[in-house]
């Protein structure tokens, strides 16, 4: 039996009552489908999941993608299958527009699909996480002659698409990049230059690899304010579109990684005694870094997802362990007799623990893509406005937030499988192993926590935030959120005394002190979205005739949420206004 | 050419299913699925379709109205469908059965006909030659692959020790066995396109089926008992004494895996 069966009941209970899907489908710019349809295709692109991708993830662990002597990258067995089926079956081009082949649904339903596709294989996920990142950018910003020309094999992933940004001195600090630009006569441009960590950067699973890079152009001014954002491929195409002569692009090397070895992270070399690699510059020169966020807001929020989608794997793991593993004895049991761990109350918190923020950190990613939707297509220019506000607000939540819990849970999930967790045959390490650099990369949870702080809070003076928090309190006072309320309050009075706080170190120019408590309000501000988000879930499954069991458990993640975990994180509010003092006295520089 | 594929709509059977106390049948109240023994006669059917050109139409019955599996079937790729629905059909036997789809089937007129060697859920296995003998048609069992050659198809049928090479003249029925093609997934472009995909139904009445002849008035066998799934016994610990060897040979003989 496998061990990961897609939840598509609890994926469509928050795609209809959180992320309110079928109003998103109703937008001019989205293809309609009845919301009684979605359930079908969830279950058909689950299916699908378990059946081809799920049986590459251990194979891919063990084995890892392996660089070859002419520098072409092999990887694991299953894995050349699994993407080729992925693409003929459609399942990664159904958010993208019709003109470029793909279904046109919201980004909220890949969302779904993307989910399940993560769990059952987090390394392999990335192939189409990346090349949807690189369609976002080139849809964007890019022409409408280089669209049509690059956009349909990428949207049917017969091509993939890869990020270049951080160089060896140019991680965190983009605007420290070296890699040179030279213009061509022919409105080209030679790109030169080294670029690392690039995920998916050679691999023979597509026909070819759009490598969107990052590059100065000759005389370009330093810092972020100089960086240009370059198309380069793999294979040069022809003007029919047939591949041409292979670009002066080379894989040097893999890097031997903690997690998701079967996702080949690559030292890729541009150009070398050639001349430079062949590249066609997107928008205008200097216009990169805002054009490389693009990508990033949206690779942030499927970041966040993998938080979910592996919880959700550790969390079935765990609970098939825990009901077959016989150790200790209930008093109720007879002498002689084990029982399953599962009727230990230890275990079964450790299963609540990460059952009730699983399903939180669904609906605080969901009902955030829901906004980034909205922000595309909202009816109105006010709609879409506020949506882009507060989905600027949420997205550092998704990302950081998820991921740092997603880890918490791993190590949880390891917990319940005992000594034989730490033992890589019982599969469950091999998740702590894979989700912990979601804590890392597209922006590490720190840099999320200051781009919230210094940038999210600040919009309109802090106004943009307290919209959300009165939409919180309207909520806990109209709905009957029964005695949830009472931890969401507190919740509330601690975040509105910090934003205070935060808005006024940003008024005194206390920029330290500001940033010093950005952690902890992260982690304030996304356990109370998502104590919301799990109330009104609750009281959706008691009112809308959803089955008793359904509507309990509902009841019970979210009093376990709001009651035990969510009070924790209103315990951070003096840690969130301490200021930089304490930490300057106890670290010396 | 067309091809017309029985298929049977089941419950998942990766859930637990329950009996009906009264009438000792399976129950199959909640969603049905596509039966995975007819997958490979709908995907040996488009791949006809596909090489030789033509339509593949599918034919199946059903008490409730369900359609779940044959949308992921017309998802595959087939054209169209043909459901026969009626709640006079609860308790129809594999003779009854027959006797449905070989009228619902005469009225999608095909030249051949494909079926799966026997239902998931059922096992009788008796359908697909009912069907033929119902159609005066000529049949042959356990396909592992088809061509169509003219007016015949070649048919390499499946036996114990290898294939036989069969030719036979269309119109027919042939049953497939189960593993010998991939089945295709249903594509979300499919699915979409499905949604749209003519799905015709019809009652006993509309083929003309005396009410007699079906449900648990017409069937002829009847379940007088079920029992328990017997647990499943310890294995066999064979300790070498030097002669380990020969005991698995034996006990892989008695199998009649060597």
């Amino acid at each position: 039996m496998s061990d990961y069966s897609p939840p598509v009941e609890d994926i469509v209970f928050v795609l209809r009552h959180i992320a309110d899907l079928e109003s998103l489908m109703e937008l001019d710019g989205f293809s309609q489908l009845p919301m009684d349809e979605v359930e079908g295709i969830l279950e058909e692109a689950g299916r699908f999941m378990v059946a081809e991708v799920l049986p590459t993830d251990r194979v891919g662990d063990t084995t890892g993608a392996k660089l070859q002597a002419d520098s072409s990258v092999a990887m694991p067995d299953g894995f050349d299958k699994a993407y080729k089926e992925l693409v003929k079956a459609g399942w990664g081009s159904i958010t993208f527009d019709a003109e470029w082949g793909g279904g046109g649904l919201p980004g909220t339903l890949g969302m779904a699909i993307s989910e399940m596709l993560t769990a059952t294989n987090m390394a392999f996920s990335l192939c189409p996480l990346l090349t949807h990142g690189a369609i976002n950018a080139i849809e964007a910003h890019g022409s409408e002659e280089q669209k049509s020309f690059w956009l349909p094999n990428l949207v049917s992933g017969k091509w993939s698409g890869t990020m270049n940004l951080t160089e060896p001195n140019a991680g965190s600090d983009v605007g420290a990049l070296t890699a040179k630009a030279k213009p061509e006569a022919d409105g080209t441009y030679k790109i030169t230059g080294q670029k690392i960590f690039i995920t998916y950067g050679e691999h023979e699973l597509a026909e070819n690899i759009i490598h969107l890079v990052l590059a100065r152009v000759e005389g370009a001014p330093p810092g972020t304010k100089g960086i240009s954002l370059f198309i380069v491929p793999k294979f040069l195409v022809n003007a029919d579109g047939t591949l041409g002569e292979k670009n002066a692009v080379t894989c040097l090397s893999l890097e031997e990684k903690m997690g998701i070895h079967a996702s080949p992270t690559c030292v890729m070399e541009y150009g070398n005694s050639d001349g430079g690699a062949t590249g066609y510059l997107i928008g205008e020169e200097n216009q990169g870094m805002a054009q490389m966020f693009t990508m990033m807001n949206s690779a942030r929020l499927g970041v966040g997802n993998s938080g979910i989608a592996i919880s959700e794997r550790v969390y079935q793991k765990s609970l098939n362990y825990a009901k077959e593993r016989l150790q200790g004895r209930r008093p109720e049991t007879q002498k002689g007799d084990q029982s399953p761990i599962i009727e230990h109350p230890d275990v079964k918190r450790n299963l609540l623990y990460i059952k009730s923020q699983l399903e939180a950190m669904r609906c605080l990613v969901y009902y955030n893509s829901a906004l980034v939707d909205l922000t595309r297509f909202g009816k109105t220019q006010e709609d879409r406005t506020s949506a882009d506000e507060r989905a600027g607000i949420l997205t550092p939540l998704s990302k950081a937030w998820s991921t740092d819990v997603a880890n918490e849970i791993a190590s949880v999930g390891i917990q319940i499988h005992g000594g034989a967790g730490y033992i890589e045959e019982t599969g469950i390490a091999q998740h702590y192993r894979d989700i912990r650099i979601a804590a890392i990369y597209e922006g590490t949870n720190g840099i999320q926590a200051a781009d919230l702080v210094a940038r999210k809070l600040p919009i309109r003076n802090g106004e943009a935030m307290e919209e959300l928090l009165l939409e919180i309190e309207k909520d806990v006072k109209e709905n009957k959120l029964d005695d949830l309320s009472e931890p969401i309050n507190d919740a509330l009075s601690a975040t509105r005394a910090s934003n205070k706080y935060l808005l006024e170190c940003f008024s005194e120019l206390k920029i330290d002190a500001a940033l010093s408590g950005a952690t902890p309000y992260l982690e304030l501000l996304s356990k109370l979205v998502a104590g919301w988000l799990m109330a009104k879930s609750a009281e959706i499954a008691r009112t809308e005739n959803y089955p008793k069991e359904f509507a309990e458990e509902k009841s019970a993640t979210a009093e376990f949420f709001c009651k035990q975990i969510l009070p924790t994180a209103t315990a951070l509010a003096p840690a969130i206004m301490a200021g930089d003092e304490i930490l300057n006295a106890g670290i010396n520089v | 050419m067309k091809i017309a594929v029985c298929v049977k709509q089941i419950p998942d059977p990766a859930e637990e299913g329950s009996l009906d106390d009264a009438t000792k049948t399976l129950k199959r109240e909640g969603k049905l699925i596509l039966d995975d023994s007819d997958a490979y006669g709908v995907e040996m059917a488009l791949q006809l379709a596909d090489s030789a050109g033509g339509e593949v139409v599918l034919v199946s019955m059903a008490p409730n109205g369900e359609t779940n599996g044959l949308r992921t079937a017309l998802a595959m790729g087939a054209e169209s469908a043909i459901l026969v629905s009626d709640p006079a059909l609860q308790g129809t036997d594999a003779l009854g059965t027959a006797k449905v789809l070989a009228a619902a089937l005469k009225t999608a007129s095909p030249d051949l006909i494909l079926t799966a060697t026997e239902s998931t859920d059922g096992y009788t296995g008796t359908v697909p030659e009912q069907i033929a003998e119902l159609l005066e048609w000529p049949s042959v069992t356990f396909a592992k692959s088809i061509t169509i050659d003219g007016d015949k198809v070649k048919v390499e049928r499946q036996t114990e020790v290898g294939y036989d090479e069969v030719e036979c003249p269309t119109p027919c029925v042939v049953s497939v066995t189960a593993g010998v093609v991939e089945p295709r997934y249903p594509s979300f472009k499919g699915i979409m396109a499905a949604k749209s995909k003519p799905l015709e139904e019809k009652t006993i009445a509309d083929l003309g089926i005396d009410a007699s002849q079906i449900g648990w008035e017409g069937a002829r066998q009847e379940i007088v008992d079920v029992a328990e799934v017997p647990a499943r016994e310890a294995g066999e610990v064979i300790t070498d004494e030097g002669d380990a060897h020969e005991k698995i040979v034996d006990f892989l003989k008695e199998m009649k895996v060597v």
